[in-house]
């Protein structure tokens, strides 16, 4: 692969590989509040800025909510954009996330998922994310450190294309990446400046009938945010549904783009399969548990079992046809939920997933598993558990427990 | 600090672009509409504005129309300071690197007393800790007028709102107005000021202050509203007069927190004869209405004591005592 560049080895936890992909990636405006996992990133990257390292404006407001709203504005302003944050940070900033995927700002954020209160707790889970996926922000899950730099990178420019335009998060788990040292490959500056570009924008009509790049500007005013009553509202709902769709396109080109030149692929981007091709049973997950499976899905290969793996790398826009095609032919599926529907039947991506497999001519069983929450340790041996589960379900053709937990005292 | 004179002909004003564009839907006698027509007035420049959620966001941007002639942004209620400072921040750094080619934009931010007395305060006191370069405007109509006249922190006492109602028990709001002006001063930032429409030069000026201020500026402008005050609309811009000339909403500036009456209520205190009293304010306004029955006699009495004191302190703080 002649067009691969050359990479240097960094040590770097998940929250230090963040903070050197933002450096890199000339962003205009950091505006962030710090909350464990995340502190790391912008405690990074403020020494960036202190060493003169960095050409960003750093405001470090005083609340999540008042970094989504500044970040919102900056990017509105034409700047290249980027915060972090976790948590009740990310349930602070719930309401400006439906504002800024609906002014299609395209801010990119890490989440270094963790556990959301009460009772308080700072460790991993997806229960922050999870319960925004609705809020139109794409969402992808990274593996280990190296993914999480690869994935900022590739992250501005998927936000960024003009037939995209939303904003995006990061979601890398807390603590298991957010703060635990890896060898990450690292690209040169100026190959980085040269993959992630300038910001681009989408040439819309103003008010006074000029065409104009989509942001705030004296020569061509514009008005952003404004009132949308019953006549007009559902339209600009319908259009932001249209840009998640083209951002399952866009998503897989620049993860192509990004391979080309650094020679890692994460599947196609969206989903990443593995040994799935002939598995009778799988498991499918989000994030950095799907390294811990990997482990079991080898081991149990040497031993002759059907095992394989399903990592969902973007949960929003949800790749449900691509899903439907990989889990085709699998017997058996153990959908694992790192956060939690109360009262709803099973965690989100459970019924997201079961949900994508209805309409195949035959349907394997599909059970979910509840497992990791407020970073309750998940080992091989649990792994080892779920797929001998599944292998009972196919010989005994029975699901007796629809949802179970993982590692859990009952 | 820098301040220009900031001084204009009426012919200078008359003859500027208008930058909020008629055609918008506030309601008739609405003073805040008044007050953001003058404001825009008042810019030097290029500006960017930015709106908190409220009457004016609402009233001037129905899609697919809008009154703003300048490019103009409003993401929620509680955001006109966290917004000022992304817009303030990019425009920095983009002019940097060259990506913008004014020589100077500005940053005006507007929110109401919702949006700054109480949901938005604390987003406009980061922004100002932050020193970020913009000139964030109150108008003040003293209730969420936007939806039907609730209290807010900027609601006087004794006056009935929605949610503050005067009934046989409880006479109307029985909690002061915060001093919100004064809050702001407290920041030590380097301009605050009160205005009301009908003193329209002195308001412009101070806008125009704000505006060219390095660092954060404060106008709090008194803006009546006649579906909350229940008051006539011919009357909005008068009632505005009677509340300085009452001295319940006495103009002043702080200049990096040294107070001086500006000149309408620097006459009220040099004559104090010319004093008037607070009922002449009260009593033509429907939601006093219940402060004149002999019952709650008192409460009238209470809000001419209490604007009494404050004046006081003001000449103090103006050393005018």
């Amino acid at each position: 692969m002649k067009s691969v560049v050359k990479q240097e080895v960094h040590g770097l936890n998940g929250d230090e590989a963040v903070a050197l992909a933002v450096k890199q990636s000339d962003v205009d405006v950091v505006a962030a509040y710090p909350i464990t996992p995340q502190t790391i990133i912008v405690e990074k990257f403020s020494e960036y800025v202190a060493n003169g390292e960095v050409e960003t404006e750093y405001v470090c407001t005083e609340s999540e909510h008042s970094a989504m709203a500044a970040c919102l504005a900056a990017s509105a302003t034409g700047a290249r954009v980027f915060t972090a944050t976790a948590s009740a940070g990310l349930a602070l900033m719930h309401e400006m996330l439906f504002v800024t995927s609906g002014c299609r700002a395209p801010v990119v954020m890490a989440v270094a998922n963790r556990a959301l209160s009460a009772p308080i707790n700072i460790h991993g889970d997806h229960s922050d994310s999870i319960a925004e996926r609705d809020s139109g922000w794409i969402q992808l899950y990274a593996e280990n450190a190296q993914e999480v730099y690869d994935s900022v990178l590739q992250a501005f420019r998927i936000a960024e294309q003009v037939d995209v335009q939303l904003p995006i998060m990061i979601g890398l788990d807390g603590f298991t990446l957010s703060h635990t040292l890896e060898n990450v490959q690292v690209l040169a500056d100026d190959a980085v400046k040269k993959f992630v570009g300038t910001r681009q924008f989408p040439a819309v009509l103003t008010h006074e009938g000029k065409t104009a790049p989509y942001k705030l500007d004296p020569d061509n005013p514009m008005t952003m945010g404004p009132l949308a009553l019953p006549n007009y509202y559902f339209e600009f709902k319908r259009q932001q549904e249209e840009a998640m769709k083209n951002a399952l396109k866009v998503i897989e080109q620049i993860h192509d783009e990004y391979a080309k030149i650094s020679g890692r692929s994460y599947g196609d981007g969206l989903l990443e399969p593995y040994k799935l091709e002939d598995a009778e049973i799988a498991i499918v997950c989000l994030g950095s548990t799907a390294g811990t499976v990997k482990t079991v899905v080898d081991e149990l290969r040497s031993k002759g079992v059907k095992a394989g793996l399903l990592r969902i790398r973007a949960y929003r826009p949800f790749p449900a046809e691509r899903i439907a095609e990989a889990l085709g032919k699998v017997k058996a599926v153990a959908v694992m939920d790192r956060s939690m529907s109360f009262g709803g039947n099973g965690g989100a991506l459970f019924h997201e997933v079961r949900h994508a497999l209805y309409d195949l001519p035959t349907h394997p069983y599909v059970v979910n598993y509840i497992y990791g929450l407020g970073g309750r340790d998940t080992s091989p041996s649990q792994m080892r558990k779920i797929y001998q589960d599944l292998q009972k379900i196919l010989h005994t053709k029975r699901v007796d427990d629809l949802i179970r937990y993982v590692g859990l005292r009952e | 600090m820098a301040i220009s004179e900031g001084k204009f002909t009426a012919k200078e004003i008359a003859e500027k672009p208008e930058l909020f564009l008629s055609g918008h839907r506030a309601c008739a006698g609405c003073a805040p509409a008044t007050v953001l027509r003058l404001i825009m007035k008042a810019v030097r420049g290029p500006t960017i504005v930015t709106n908190a959620t409220g009457c004016m966001e609402v009233v001037s941007t129905i899609y697919p129309y809008t009154s703003w002639a300048a490019p103009w942004l409003h993401t929620a209620f509680e955001t006109a300071g966290s917004n000022a400072s992304g817009i303030e921040a990019a425009l920095k750094i983009l002019k940097k690197k060259g990506r913008i080619k004014n020589e100077q934009i500005d940053v005006v931010a507007f929110a109401g007393d919702g949006g700054t007395y109480d949901i938005g305060i604390q987003a406009l006191s980061g922004a100002v800790e932050r020193g970020h370069d913009f000139l964030f405007v109150l108008y003040d109509n003293e209730a969420y007028m936007n939806t039907g006249i609730q209290r807010s922190g900027g609601t006087p006492f004794g006056a009935s709102t929605t949610t503050s109602q005067a009934g046989t028990a409880v006479p109307g709001k029985l909690e002061q107005k915060k001093p919100i002006a004064d809050i702001m001063v407290a920041h030590d930032m380097p301009y605050v000021a009160t205005a009301a429409p009908y003193y329209w030069k002195d308001l412009i000026m101070k806008a125009r202050k704000g505006i060219e201020v390095n660092g954060p500026a404060f106008l709090h402008v008194l803006a009546p509203c006649p579906r909350g005050w229940r008051s006539d609309q011919s009357k909005s811009i008068e009632l505005s007069r009677l509340a300085v000339e009452t001295c319940i909403f006495p103009l002043w500036e702080a200049v990096n927190g040294d107070y001086q009456l500006s000149t309408p209520s620097k006459l009220v205190a040099l004559a104090p004869q010319k004093k008037k009293p607070v009922k002449e304010y009260l009593q033509v306004q429907g939601r006093f209405r219940h402060l004149f029955t002999p019952k709650n006699e008192k409460i009238t009495e209470e809000i001419q004591r209490l604007t009494d004191e404050k004046w006081q302190r003001l000449l103090k703080k103006c050393g005018m005592t």
